[in-house]
């Protein structure tokens, strides 16, 4: 039992698992999944597909946070993504012998490859500013998040671009052996991380980096390339999220999509249990914050509560996470719960 | 890169004397030798920036040379400035406050809800909300500082914490058709010919003044500048850190809840989504003015000219016309990395004369 709950990943499962039931007792049909149209449809299915951005990023931040090091810069990266792969793509309807055909203004891997690539570079910069430069981490993301949105919006000319190319709306809407898309899209970067993070020393060389990066480069460890590396998968990983993001409303909004993303990513990879100290990570319990995120979210929503109330109960759950990892909290909490037992007991 | 520096500092400390004479602890600075010139040397770079922008504005833009124009900058920036004082004071001490642009739209909510749903008067909830945003800075302050939480993630949850308190509120914007705040609203004092000041540009212009004597004349600001050299070494000192650290975020908060003053005056309306961003800005601001983020170094003068600065890039491209508004963010990014390198040169070049 003990062995159990100090498991790390103990306390996120739970949370998981006590907002599932307070979600099922709220609404009966909760587990329920059919099958229609060759799709499972339910509301977990709903839950899965929507974390599935939030739980992508998070994969990035995780890595990035266990480097010491934060991105708040993902939003808008998100954003940048978003409008590139909108504008490249465009769409139009145009009649072909007869029969309406869609058309792309770029061919559409080319456009995916280039939001992505545009991602890409946006983590690359800021790895570069925080290894090489050596800016502190919140700033040198801070930089890409003020100009991001700009960029963005330059991107999209300021409006909000439509897309009009179904094959695109697959990415973020479709289906693939009766589950959503995405989630192949989630499983498929967490599974390729978490053989690149076990199987090879990566996993060693980033957590060495985040319990002491002095130590770790005495010891060794190419820190600033591995650095920079992290900071662009952050961006690759916010690339991928917004490509998803864009697919699903089929549209590109530069000035708000993926707004206040960097927060509920940050969230999520604190839930999950991943220090923000660095040093310890877990990427699995980051897709379970992502996931109490949505939950969280569908609770507030399915038992009639009005949604404003979701900041203030993300409020209330960073900070009572952040006071349970705080050691001089749990000091203080002991030297209470102990006081008074001690006096009854003389 | 290292050779750089020496290259450059001597030529433009030859170039500058004037522009170094502005900042005001020039005594401080004589006493510790010539080190701490090149440390001003962004601010200098600001100031010069300022100069050199109002200059190319007035020579392709007829209309921007007046005197109104530049008193704008102050008239439209001054919550910015206002909540700029503050978060100095808190870089200054090595933190970090990222809910003050959410602090100043609880401010406005509160005030709106109060003043027309409850029928308060503006005398009874100006107080009011001015000591709720002292105690919402306590607090974090208290959380920080006693349980050694991280300031960047404790603000964020306080930034989620007010906007979602506004949204709780309402969740729309409840204009104010108070007869008080439409009076102070439009009050203008006339300077001189054709040359006006709003209340809230000269409250900020208050707050900027008082900011300077506690940075630079009393005990706490002394204190401030020490923990944000070394907290260690402070603490070593005697100097009462944890005390002066919840009071550096106590000021930040109440500075938040005096620029939603003054915003509830610029807007006359209340609304959860005023002044989204808005710690970015402050923080840009901040930067730009030569305060180093990692603390101990930088003038509450200097945050005075980054404010103006942001002020005259907005000023430029609205007079300009035709270029949108986003590049204002594209050039103040811009102006955040040169600055950001700016800062870095300076931080090396220190620790080389220290080993």
């Amino acid at each position: 039992m003990k062995r159990l709950t100090s498991h790390r990943l103990f306390w996120p499962l739970v949370t998981l698992v006590l907002l599932l039931a307070i979600n099922a007792s709220f609404n009966p049909g909760f587990w329920q999944l059919r099958w229609r149209d060759g799709h499972l449809y339910g509301s977990i299915i709903d839950i899965l597909n929507r974390a599935a951005p939030l739980a992508i990023v998070s994969l990035g931040m995780t890595l990035v946070i266990a480097t010491r090091g934060i991105d708040i810069s993902v939003g808008a990266v998100v954003a940048i993504s978003a409008a590139v792969a909108a504008w490249m793509i465009g769409g139009q309807l145009v009649m072909q012998d007869g029969a309406p055909v869609y058309l792309s203004r770029f061919p559409m891997g080319l456009a995916l490859a280039c939001a992505m690539g545009v991602a890409l570079l946006c983590g690359l910069w800021n790895g570069v500013l925080v290894a090489g430069a050596g800016i502190q981490p919140i700033i040198a993301t801070l930089i890409l998040m003020v100009a991001g949105r700009g960029v963005a919006q330059l991107v999209t000319g300021g409006q909000i671009i439509t897309v009009y190319y179904p094959p695109f709306f697959f990415l973020g809407g479709g289906f693939l052996f009766g589950l959503p898309f995405a989630l192949f899209v989630v499983a498929a970067i967490w599974l390729v991380l978490q053989l690149a993070l076990t199987r090879t020393a990566l996993g060693l060389f980033i957590q060495a980096i985040g319990v002491n990066p002095a130590a770790a480069r005495l010891a060794g460890v190419r820190q600033r390339l591995i650095t920079v590396c992290v900071y662009g998968f952050c961006g690759l990983a916010a690339g991928v999220a917004g490509l998803l993001l864009s697919s699903n409303v089929k549209s590109a909004d530069g000035n708000n999509a993926g707004q206040l993303m960097e927060l509920d990513a940050i969230l999520a990879v604190t839930l999950g249990g991943t220090l923000l100290t660095g040093g310890r990570f877990t990427l699995a319990g980051s897709v379970i914050g992502a996931l109490i995120i949505q939950t969280l979210t569908s609770t507030i929503y399915s038992i009639g509560v009005p949604p404003e109330v979701n900041l203030v109960v993300k409020a209330a759950v960073v900070f009572v996470v952040m006071l349970l990892q705080s050691p001089d909290f749990r000091t203080w909490l002991r030297s209470i719960a102990v006081r008074p037992a001690a006096r009854s007991a003389a | 890169m290292s050779a750089l520096p020496q290259m450059t500092t001597p030529s433009i400390e030859r170039a500058e004397p004037p522009k170094l004479q502005v900042v005001p602890p020039a005594p401080a600075s004589q006493r510790r030798g010539p080190r701490l010139r090149a440390e001003q040397l962004p601010l200098a770079l600001t100031i010069l920036l300022f100069g050199v922008m109002a200059a190319y504005g007035s020579v392709a833009y007829t209309g921007f040379f007046s005197a109104q124009v530049f008193l704008n900058l102050l008239i439209d920036n001054a919550f910015l400035l206002i909540v700029a004082v503050g978060m100095t004071f808190v870089i200054l001490a090595g933190g970090i406050d990222l809910s003050v642009g959410s602090v100043i739209a609880l401010t406005t909510m509160v005030e709106a809800t109060l003043v027309e749903r409850h029928g308060w008067s503006a005398t009874a909830v100006i107080p009011l909300v001015l000591a709720m945003g002292l105690v919402f800075g306590t607090v974090q302050g208290f959380l920080i500082q006693r349980f050694r939480l991280q300031p960047f993630i404790v603000t964020l949850a306080g930034m989620f914490l007010a906007r979602g308190l506004c949204y709780l509120i309402s969740i729309d914007s409840i204009s104010m058709a108070d007869e008080t705040f439409g009076e102070i609203s439009q009050a203008r004092f006339s300077l001189w010919e054709g040359a006006s000041l709003s209340v809230g540009a000269i409250i900020a212009l208050v707050v900027v003044a008082v900011g300077l004597f506690v940075a630079h004349g009393t005990a706490f600001g002394r204190t401030v500048y020490a923990i944000g050299g070394s907290e260690h070494s402070a603490l070593l000192m005697g100097l009462p850190v944890a005390r002066t650290t919840v009071q550096v975020y106590a000021l930040s908060g109440f500075c938040s809840a005096l620029a939603g003053v003054v915003f509830s005056f610029y807007m006359l309306s209340g609304y959860g989504l005023h002044a989204t961003g808005l710690e970015l800005d402050t923080i840009a601001a901040v930067v730009i003015g030569g305060t180093l983020l990692s603390g101990g170094v930088g003038h509450v003068a200097g945050t005075l000219f980054g404010v103006l600065t942001l002020g005259i890039i907005q000023t430029l491209i609205s007079f300009d016309g035709t270029l949108s508004s986003w590049w204002t963010r594209i050039v103040i990014g811009a102006l955040l990395f040169v600055f950001c390198l700016l800062q870095r040169l300076f931080e090396g070049r220190r620790g080389h004369a220290v080993s």
